[in-house]
């Protein structure tokens, strides 16, 4: 299979006061176009940190990582964002949807910045959400949803500009186990039945089952043996 | 367009942050509307006339008289058409709170002014006739429920009669219009004889507070006013003459610099509100952190974020201050009823509206500017973490 994702001698670093944190050093991945990726590890082993540079969220302090052909650590910050804006959709531990607007608004956000009519975004939108079975709730606000249904919406949101792309960084991490599944069951949907490449961060073992590999990662590097298969 | 929920969405998240702060941004524009109208009609009369008329008044005071003698001087100063001249008087109205504009003036006082005072013929001619006679503004007669042939006593404050006492009595034989709906203060206005004043104070005798000349050709006005000057020059008396318009903001502002006072209470309003609605913005971006680096993960630009949190700003004090300043507007007519005739505001004018607008937007921009460069410099992954 063709890498979609390819890391290359990845290394990240953070300043936190005067002090200097190297979160990853030389990390380098293949992730394949359709694949469903786990990664695992303790927490401050550098998971979120590989997912945000994955999902162009961030820049490395060295290496290299193409997505789909692109240098996107060559990106500067607008160009960026275009490409997130068209190649992926994020999902979050905490939905991060907008309180204000409504599940179908949600929806909507990322097709604002398309050229896409009013109606065509509306339609759009009511797609999404009927995929992840939410078309009834088009018009509630987060607030008035379960958390189950508020990470659904995300997902709604993460997939409605069809990206190639979904990173999902602990999307169970605050759902009771039912929800849980019905969430990761969704993102299997959509890789096994619409070819979404996922990468998944997560603690949990079960969620981790759903991915089609996993990888582990301890103290910012890649720990063998590097891929687990189910 | 498309982006506009997301902005009333940002403004109606916190609901009663956001009514307090537009109430405020409301009672700033009222204010502003009504004080700026009150500072255009001090600076209005002959400027909307362009009448061609000059003032010739005392070098030394507006209050120092200048000797009847001059008129026929001034008379013969090449380019002069007509001059008529006037005295104020200030009576009051059986209570000293009472008080309006009143004026001793030369017979040919309407006629000089005949763009201003619509009076009917015969009242006019009433008036040349009676000694005591006057006529009244419109607005005047009706508040104090005046009518024509009534004999109404003015308290003379400044100057009392020779025979020791203050009261005045006239017969109003007119009651006047003004012609320009912009020149509707002067309907306020009380005018009488000077002859009749002249003839029957104790203290002045052939003195007048000021002349009106009315020129042939107002283009001359300069070279004409400098000429009357130069007839007084290195005398007892010398004059200052100058346009209507220069004479009534010198008039006016012996209650003092309406454009400073407007001007410092409006500083220190907006001050106020710029500290306020700031601080007010400051605090909704600031809750709204993590929502702003979602809109920068699903792709928005840094400058696109600047931007909603710009308009967030500009549409809350232009929503603000279009809803104050249209109340100004309406309330004036109110402000004018209740004064019962006593203050003639003139409407909200274009430039009040244009300057408004021009505040409104810049009060926006000063407020919006740094929640719009913190939510633009935003890191996404910091802030997503809470940090």
């Amino acid at each position: 299979m063709t890498a979609l994702i390819e890391i290359r001698g990845v290394a990240k670093t953070y300043v936190r006061g005067k002090q200097k944190v190297e979160v990853l050093h030389n990390v380098g991945i293949d992730i394949a176009a359709g694949d469903f990726l786990a990664l695992m590890g303790p927490s401050g082993s550098g998971k979120t940190t590989l997912l945000n540079l994955i999902g162009g969220l961030d820049t490395p302090s060295a290496g290299s990582i193409t997505v789909g052909g692109q240098r996107i650590d060559q990106l500067g910050s607008g160009a960026l964002a275009r490409w997130r804006a068209s190649h992926v959709g994020f999902v979050f531990q905490f939905y991060n949807l907008l309180p204000m607007l409504s599940a179908q608004k949600n929806v909507e956000l990322p097709l604002l910045l398309t050229r896409l009519s009013a109606a065509q975004r509306r339609k759009n939108a009511s797609i999404a959400l009927q995929l992840v079975g939410l078309a009834d709730r088009a018009n509630h606000k987060p607030g008035e949803l379960s958390g189950g249904q508020q990470q659904r919406v995300a997902i709604a949101r993460a997939i409605v500009s069809d990206p190639a792309l979904l990173v999902c960084d602990e999307p169970t991490g605050d759902l009771d186990r039912q929800s849980a599944d019905e969430v990761l069951s969704l993102l299997r949907q959509l890789n096994r039945e619409h070819g979404k490449t996922i990468v998944l961060v997560t603690h949990d073992p079960k969620a981790a089952e759903f991915a089609t590999h996993t990888l582990h990662l301890d103290k910012g590097e890649l720990v063998e043996p590097t891929v687990t298969a189910h | 367009m498309k982006y506009l929920h997301l902005v009333w969405a940002a403004l109606l998240r916190r609901k009663t942050r956001t009514v307090f702060t537009l109430l405020s941004v409301v009672a700033a524009f009222l204010l502003f509307g009504m004080l700026d109208t009150v500072r255009a009609a001090f600076n209005a009369g002959d400027q909307l006339a362009g009448s061609g008329r000059l003032i010739v008044s005392s070098k030394l005071s507006i209050i120092e008289p200048l000797p009847l003698s001059q008129l026929t001087r001034i008379q013969a100063v090449s380019g002069v058409k007509e001059v008529a001249y006037a005295n104020w008087f200030g009576g009051t109205y059986q209570d000293p709170k009472n008080f309006f504009p009143n004026l001793a003036v030369s017979a040919n006082y309407l006629h000089v002014y005949r763009d201003r005072f619509a009076l009917p013929a015969a009242q006019r001619k009433a008036f040349a006739d009676t000694r005591d006679g006057a006529v009244v503004g419109a607005a005047l007669a009706r508040h104090y429920g005046w009518r024509l042939g009534q004999q109404v006593p003015l308290i003379g404050s400044i100057f009392p009669r020779r025979d020791g006492s203050n009261t005045w009595s006239f017969q109003i034989v007119g009651i006047f219009k003004a012609k320009n709906p912009k020149l509707k203060a002067i309907e306020q206005t009380f005018l009488f004889h000077w002859k009749y004043f002249n003839e029957g104070n104790a203290y002045t005798r052939n003195q007048v507070g000021w002349y009106i000349v009315k020129v042939a050709d107002p283009a001359q006005s300069d070279h004409i006013a400098q000429a009357i000057d130069r007839l007084s020059q290195n005398s007892g008396h010398e004059t200052k003459t100058e346009t209507t318009h220069a004479f009534q903001l010198a008039f006016a502002k012996q209650i003092g610099d309406i454009g400073l006072i407007v001007g410092g209470i409006m500083a220190a309003v907006f001050f106020t509100l710029l500290l306020l609605t700031g601080n007010t913005m400051a605090q909704a971006v600031r809750e709204r952190i993590p929502e702003l680096a979602v809109l920068k993960t699903v792709g928005f630009s840094n400058r696109a974020v600047l931007l909603l949190v710009l308009a967030e700003s500009e549409l809350l004090v232009v929503v603000g201050g279009v809803l104050g300043l249209g109340l100004a507007a309406l309330s004036l007519p109110a402000v004018n009823a209740a004064a019962g005739g006593q203050i003639v505001l003139p409407p909200v004018g274009v430039t009040t509206w244009v300057m408004g607008i021009t505040l409104m937007l810049a009060v926006g921009l000063v407020v919006g500017a740094l929640p719009a460069m913190r939510g633009m410099r935003l890191n996404i992954v910091d802030a997503l973490a809470g940090r």
